[in-house]
């Protein structure tokens, strides 16, 4: 009798245990958390400059997430494009427009309340689909994959020259075109930005 | 092991976030940046299917989303430029006020 009480114990408390969370997860919802609590900042936040640090804080969180994912390139490259050139980019637009960062009213306009019922039904929408959806939860170990010929690199350097060879090779294009594009957009840019007098 | 759908949600709040920023801020340079959080939110997405996809050595998500950053810094450089523009010329960036092409 007193052993099949022990028994029903022990079988309750291993079903009622909580689950250890591991370091990657308690990462992943310290950087998730961050960088939403920076993304509502981005939304509403009354002055214009606090918006944009917010936005460098989610940026920073993001590129936190792709090196948690992997992709190492990746978050360098969110580091050196978005944090520093686009946010610099912002700022500067932000102090050029001067006497703009608190409006006299509100920094949300009239169709906010609309806007925000949308995006609530987006939310819940791509929430419950996300839910729904039978989703593979295990990623493969990067380091068992077929890297071709640089399969005797250490798996990070496998990604990154392999990524370097798909932009000469399958990508050759698509890579030329986004070169153009950007030459296209600097020169647009000074043209469109400079003092016509 | 965080698994993939912790991603999608944290995306899709992301993508939300940006979303409402862009459609609800009156200020032009705080609608690119709502842009911006788009852009990242479908990052993370393919970063994150590529990371669990079946086929991680073909490398495509990453591709992905290295366009589409750059596509974001062309796309930064021409609208914070268009903002400025319009700045000198209307003295103002607040896209309620701008109503040259309103009949």
């Amino acid at each position: 009798m007193i052993e099949q009480l022990q028994q029903l114990g022990e079988q309750l408390m291993a079903q009622t245990a909580p689950t250890i969370p591991t370091l990657q997860q308690v990462i992943f919802v310290g950087m998730a958390l961050f960088a939403a609590a920076c993304a509502l900042m981005v939304v509403f936040a009354r002055n214009l400059f606090h918006s944009a640090l917010a936005l460098v804080g989610t940026l920073f969180a993001v590129a936190g997430i792709y090196a948690l994912l992997e992709a190492e390139f990746l978050a360098v490259s969110q580091v050196l494009v978005y944090i520093g050139a686009i946010s610099t980019l912002i700022t500067f637009a932000i102090m050029l427009t001067r006497g703009m960062m608190y409006g006299p009213t509100s920094p949300l306009n009239r169709q906010a309340g609309t806007a925000s019922m949308i995006v609530a039904l987006l939310f819940a929408v791509l929430g419950g689909l996300v839910a729904y959806m039978p989703w593979s939860n295990e990623a493969l170990d990067l380091s068992t994959l077929d890297w071709g010929v640089f399969a005797d690199r250490p798996t990070g350097e496998a990604i990154i020259a392999s990524l370097g060879q798909k932009f000469v090779t399958t990508y050759l294009v698509p890579f030329e075109l986004m070169a153009v594009l950007l030459l296209v957009a600097l020169a647009g840019a000074i043209l469109l930005a400079r003092d016509r007098e | 092991m965080v698994s993939l759908s912790w991603y999608l949600v944290l995306a899709a709040f992301i993508f939300s976030c940006g979303l409402l920023a862009a459609l609800s801020r009156r200020n032009a340079i705080a609608v690119l940046m709502g842009i911006e959080l788009m852009l990242n939110a479908v990052n993370i997405n393919l970063i994150a299917f590529w990371r669990y996809g079946a086929a991680a050595q073909q490398l495509d998500g990453l591709v992905f989303a290295l366009f589409v950053i750059a596509i974001a810094a062309a796309e930064a450089a021409v609208g914070l430029a268009l903002i400025i523009s319009v700045y000198r010329s209307r003295k103002t960036v607040n896209l309620d006020e701008l109503n040259l092409l309103k009949g």
